[in-house]
């Protein structure tokens, strides 16, 4: 099964530029995940300040500058994996370094 | 209640009473196993037993009633898999790879589904009232409206709850397993307090008038049980069996006739059931010969001190204390530390009792166990005004009639003259 990891955290908490030391366990995790053959994708996102969001109303594209929710706790990377099961994928998010300051939201992709 | 509307002869129908709790979440367990959708295993176990009771009456009781209904329960899914569109496309990926076990209930393996059923029931992904309420619907075979009486919700909710954790378990893939061993500590403590919430609903209801729902708590009774045969290993399973057993010896005692709760030094102890008291001391000493003692087997050990002492008088105590001191650090819950300060209030006295309810206070702790406490503590120091003023204030908090009518009980002694119960 396919399953997106939506990692988030209070972006006033959590430093702009990840720590040298983040980096590296970032890395392991990683390693770990494209030896293990089962990492689909992965992406850090630009803080929620640079977000633009989009609405269409009465044929009129709006605009809004900002996140579609204002809320402390904001995506800031996303990862997109193929395991066998939510125990699998559990194991996965609890050992994504963000996790410990922020949380990941595990939802398994609609299959077809 | 049959069919063709033929009489159930008594023999045949306690057989299928029988029959039905203890095969049907064996039942169940083997059918979603092997067919992977639990609607289907449900209806179709549903479905066996209805046969049986059209049956059994008129053909007799099988030899293997329990091969019996696996066999009834899984032609009938075969029958709605072929009318079902995808049904033979599934059918045919069945015949490949899903292996029904041999139909015999004594086979080990089948007690093995058993297990996958309660480990997946009890999955942490799941919220803690739809692992309850599922276990009970597949493992025990209670129904909807059951359940949703048993936990005062109404069955449409109950229902929605039931449907969205099946679901759940399905579009998440939620695997139906025994968790590998690196999960299986924690994954056993969810499936052990799953059972623990049922006995307690069951020993006592949240609301309602009765203080005691004993079908909860057999069903759980009968759970603990089913995990000690499953994970005979497990302390803590047996320690949980043992606590259930030993508590619920007590049950037939702990509200009067005219439904007033009624305190443990009050109890009729020739009452209590000797032979599950035997059972639980007899499971608690398993538990014990294993290393680690937990949180069960602590709280057993307590209920053993109480169902072991011949007099209230006689009741250890300074043991429960000491218990009550290990189970604190494990647990450092205010139910616990409400229960610690009554054992010290028991064995040096109501003030130094009433000083630890204090701190419990300040921390933010007082709801109606807090001020029923309290207000036996004053009673016991013999503070009349202060403890009727803290009967008043639990009495506001509580909607259980029995403990409601066991506070009022005690404020009418303190406050109007007349004889006295202890």
């Amino acid at each position: 099964m396919r399953y997106l990891l939506m990692i988030s955290a209070d972006e006033t908490e959590v430093e702009e530029v990840v720590s040298e030391e983040g980096m590296k366990a970032f890395a392991v995790w990683m390693d770990d995940l494209v030896e293990r053959g089962v990492i689909r994708a992965h992406e850090g996102l630009r803080p929620s300040r640079t977000a633009t969001t989009v609405r269409v109303r009465d044929d009129e594209v709006l605009l809004t500058d900002g996140p579609y929710i204002e809320a402390k706790e904001q995506i800031g990377g996303f990862a997109l994996i193929e395991v066998d099961n939510l125990d699998e994928a559990i194991e996965i998010a609890a050992g994504h370094p963000a996790c410990a300051v922020g949380q990941v939201e595990i939802r398994p992709v609609l299959e077809r | 209640m049959t069919g063709d509307g033929s009489p159930v002869s008594p023999t045949v129908a306690d057989a299928l009473t029988t029959v039905f709790r203890e095969e049907w979440g064996r039942v169940v367990a083997t059918l979603i196993g092997w067919a992977g959708d639990w609607d289907l295993a449900e209806e179709c176990t549903q479905e066996a037993f209805t046969r049986a009771l059209r049956s059994w009456p008129r053909d007799g009781v099988p030899d293997r009633p329990g091969a019996w209904l696996l066999t009834a329960a899984r032609r009938h899914a075969i029958d709605r898999l072929r009318r079902a569109t995808l049904g033979e496309a599934k059918l045919r990926q069945l015949a490949v790879t899903g292996q029904l076990p041999d139909a015999d209930p004594d086979d080990s393996g089948i007690g093995d589904e058993r297990l996958r059923l309660i480990f997946t029931c009890c999955h942490p992904a799941l919220a803690f009232e739809a692992r309850v309420s599922l276990a009970l619907r597949t493992l025990t075979g209670l129904s909807t409206a059951e359940i949703a009486r048993a936990f005062s919700v109404p069955e449409a909710t109950m229902a929605k709850r039931l449907v969205r954790a099946k679901q759940k378990i399905r579009d998440a893939g939620i695997p139906y397993r025994v968790p590998p061993a690196h999960l299986l500590p924690e994954r056993t403590r969810s499936v052990l307090a799953v059972i623990y919430l049922v006995f307690n609903e069951g020993y006592v209801a949240t609301s309602g008038a009765d203080l005691h729902r004993p079908d909860l708590a057999h069903e759980a009774i009968r759970l603990a049980a089913l995990v000690v045969e499953l994970m005979p290993d497990d302390p803590e399973a047996r320690g949980l069996h043992a606590l259930t057993l030993l508590q619920h010896a007590r049950a037939a005692t702990r509200m009067s006739p005219d439904g007033v709760l009624v305190p443990l030094e009050e109890q009729d102890r020739t009452r209590w059931d000797r032979t599950l008291v035997a059972a639980g001391l007899t499971e608690l000493r398993r538990a014990a010969r294993r290393e680690h003692v937990g949180p069960y087997q602590l709280q057993a050990m307590i209920a053993a001190c109480h169902v072991t002492a011949p007099t209230a008088a006689d009741t250890d105590w300074a043991r429960i204390t000491m218990l009550y001191d290990a189970l604190l650090a494990q647990v450092p819950s205010p139910t616990v530390a409400l229960n610690r300060a009554v054992a010290v209030a028991m064995s040096a006295g109501p003030d130094a009792g009433l000083t630890l309810l204090d701190d419990l206070t300040r921390h933010g702790e007082c709801d109606h166990l807090v001020h029923a406490a309290r207000a036996d503590l004053l009673r016991r120091a013999g503070r009349v005004g202060s403890a009727a003023d803290a009967y008043r204030t639990a009495l506001a908090q509580t909607s259980n009639e029995a403990e409601r009518a066991y506070l009022r009980r005690r404020l009418g002694e303190l406050t109007c003259p007349g004889p006295r119960r202890p």
